[in-house]
């Protein structure tokens, strides 16, 4: 604010003075000249009239001459006072004109609105660093759950597009650089509400930088890094940064799973999917042969490592040795877009493809041709590029790796529940099979699209009445939670995944085991389940029915009459 | 030199030098206090206040502070002289013109506190 007044002011000074003078010149000469009263006596206005004279001559052009009829020498003086005005006044216009118009006020005004909002903020949000495919994507998804968001970019464009985006919740985007503390700063990194930091840009460096800032000023909040290099994740993790996200090594982690528990890799996929996409289908990648991996980059270097672990024979095929490394593999000097490498690779019997080159032409090539030699490969290929989106899937590939896609869902998930990743931790301990029960009881949870997946905190204020409820010794159930308020024989459409409590986990609770107050809960259900289960936790008459399958009534005169039956009957 | 110092430093000085001219004389007098006098005093008040706008040092806003206290006692001497001489048209009685001189004389300190704010800030600068 102070900035625009001072702006204001500077830019004001020399209209300013430029009216004043014009004013006190008119007003000066006009107490000077003689005028002639009605009766042809000589009068001299005085400063009051001339003041109230000039003032509606130089906004309007006259009433008229008062306090007499003037003489012709007044006259004069008047036209000539009158050019003159209009002249300062369309001067002094045209300068605040001008003033609103310049960028650098523009800014300085966009700025300080920006800084109102923030410091208005009541409620937690998450600051993204960078608004490129990944940033858009997070910020879609986390609004559209009805969280805050503020973004920084360093690209005007795209923070202008952010008002123009149909997004559920306001987002407030500033437009500067992340790597410079003072943005960060007036973003809200230090703001009370603060509840994380996102960087998602497209430099390690920078991303390194806004982790190092936000540690420093603001310890207590959750700092979330995407990192393209091993060398970066070490250093980011070597003061503390809360997650690390390698879209190259989580894609080949997928993978790893995919290998080993297909059922539990499906399941990863549908709770950690965007709402309101649909369920995807089981992949089953072979094992009965070796596999081909185009592209030695970090990603082939990822996959790579994880095939091996699995006992799979890798073929690498990579165009240029001398930079990416030599790799221990079976190795085939080329691209893997000309049939006669890939068959050197021994595509005919390969059991799957990796197209995993940073070029996404070469990558739908090679699929193409390695599909032409071998119609069951299974093919996995990496998309670069958020265009290409239609034509990646038009190849229709049993996987598809794209890095900003991997990164907003792993952020999202990291963001809204990280409890999925505890449970997903302990399933990985599970036998397949329990994963594929578990994949078929939610497939008939929500038949067509991925489930709803919420966090619950049994904790004052949240879900006060069930936490009030237990906190008095009430007894409530798994069981309970999961029946419907309107029909209490039905059950909801919902699972509890996980309870935590203090340092216990409980995977897949069983109904009968009893809630407490202070326990987080991970469920997942369809939506209305969810709607409908909040009712239960917050409204007190609904929770005893539920509870007791009594509909007990509120009021004191419906409760006196009901104890009245009660006693009677 | 810097042009602009000459003529921020000329409206000060003439602000209180005009402010002195219009204050002196006997108070109650209105032969001793001429009102194109206080025309002059006015107007060059308000140009120094705005030539005194936009800058943010501390000493800027001090200088703009006496320059808006200045203005507002010499708003009200006008005020004062407009209602004795044409609204309840008692003329300049002894009354009257001491009131105004007063509102002046207390512009006047406040222009003074404005020159003394000045000399300090050159005698300060020594460039």
């Amino acid at each position: 604010m102070e900035n625009i007044v001072f702006l204001i002011l500077r830019r004001m000074r020399q209209p300013l003075l430029t009216l004043l003078l014009v004013y006190a010149i008119s007003i000066l000469g006009l107490t000077l000249i003689p005028g002639r009263d009605a009766d042809g006596n000589v009068w001299y206005m005085t400063f009051f009239h001339a003041f109230y004279f000039v003032s509606y001559m130089a906004t309007t052009i006259g009433f008229g001459e008062i306090p007499y009829a003037f003489s012709d020498a007044q006259r004069l003086w008047v036209s000539l006072a009158l050019y003159a005005s209009v002249i300062a006044w369309i001067y002094a216009f045209g300068t605040i004109l001008a003033l609103v118009q310049d960028r650098v006020f523009q800014e300085a005004i966009a700025e300080n609105r920006f800084a109102r909002r923030i410091r208005r903020m009541r409620e937690p949000f998450h600051l993204v660093c960078g608004y490129g495919e990944t940033g858009t994507a997070l910020v879609k998804s986390l609004t559209g759950r009805g969280q805050h968001v503020v973004v920084i970019d360093i690209d005007a464009t795209r923070t202008n597009i952010i008002q123009l985006q149909d997004l559920r919740e306001f987002v407030p985007a500033l437009h500067g650089d992340a790597a410079i503390t003072r943005h960060l700063q007036e973003a809200g990194l230090q703001h009370p509400c603060c509840a994380g930091v996102v960087a998602l840009t497209d430099s390690n460096e920078v991303n390194l930088k806004i982790a190092l800032t936000a540690k420093l000023l603001n310890p207590k909040i959750k700092v979330i890094c995407r990192a393209d290099s091993h060398d970066v994740e070490a250093n980011m993790a070597s003061f503390g940064t809360d997650y690390i996200v390698d879209p190259f090594d989580t894609f080949a982690g997928q993978l790893a799973v995919a290998l080993q528990a297909p059922c539990l890799h499906l399941l990863q996929r549908w709770l950690t999917g965007r709402e309101g996409s649909s369920l995807s289908e089981p992949v089953y990648p072979p094992q009965d042969s070796h596999w081909i991996v185009c592209g030695y980059g970090r990603f082939g270097k990822a996959i790579c490592a994880r095939l091996k672990n699995e006992g799979i024979r890798v073929v690498v095929v990579e165009a240029k040795p001398e930079l990416a490394g030599r790799p221990a593999e079976d190795f085939v000097a080329g691209r893997g877009t000309e049939a006669n490498t890939l068959q050197e690779a021994g595509v005919e019997h390969a059991a799957g493809l990796v197209a995993g080159t940073d070029n996404d032409a070469n990558n739908l090539s090679i699929v193409m041709t390695a599909r032409a030699l071998n119609p069951e490969l299974f093919v996995v290929v990496r998309q670069n590029q958020n265009d290409n989106h239609d034509i990646i899937a038009a190849v229709d590939a049993d996987m598809v790796m794209h890095p900003s896609a991997i990164i907003a869902d792993k952020i999202r998930v990291l963001l809204a529940t990280p409890m999925l990743y505890e449970f997903m931790s302990l399933a990985l301990y599970q036998e397949d099979s329990w994963a594929c029960e578990l994949a078929s009881r939610v497939t008939a949870l929500v038949r067509e699209e991925v489930p709803t997946i919420r966090e619950w905190l049994l904790v004052p204020g949240e879900n006060g009445v069930l936490h009030e409820f237990l906190s008095h010794g009430g007894a409530f159930a798994v069981r309970d939670l999961l029946r419907d308020p309107w029909q209490r024989e039905d059950g909801l459409n919902a699972i509890v995944l996980l309870v935590r409590r203090r340092n216990d986990r409980i995977l897949l609770p069983d109904p009968d085991t009893a809630l407490k107050s202070g326990d987080r809960l991970l469920l997942c259900g369809d939506r209305t389940a969810f709607t409908r289960m909040h009712w239960t936790v917050s409204h007190r008459h609904t929770l005893d029915y539920v509870k007791t399958g009594e509909d007990r009534p509120q009021s004191w005169i419906w409760r006196a009459w009901y104890r009245r039956r009660r006693y009677s009957g | 030199m810097n042009p602009e110092k000459v003529v921020f430093g000329f409206f000060i000085v003439l602000a209180l030098t005009l402010n002195f001219g219009f204050f002196v004389g006997e108070i109650e007098n209105p032969e001793h206090h001429h009102v194109y006098e206080l025309f002059a005093v006015v107007v060059v008040n308000l140009i120094a206040t705005v030539l005194k706008f936009g800058d943010r040092s501390q000493m800027g806003a001090l200088l703009l502070a006496t320059s808006l206290v200045a203005i507002l006692q010499l708003i009200a001497a006008t005020l004062v002289w407009a209602f004795a001489m044409h609204v309840n048209g008692v003329g300049l009685t002894p009354a009257v013109t001491a009131s105004i001189v007063s509102l002046s004389g207390g512009a006047m300190l406040a222009n003074v506190i404005s020159v003394i704010l000045l000399i300090i800030e050159t005698v300060m600068l020594r460039r």
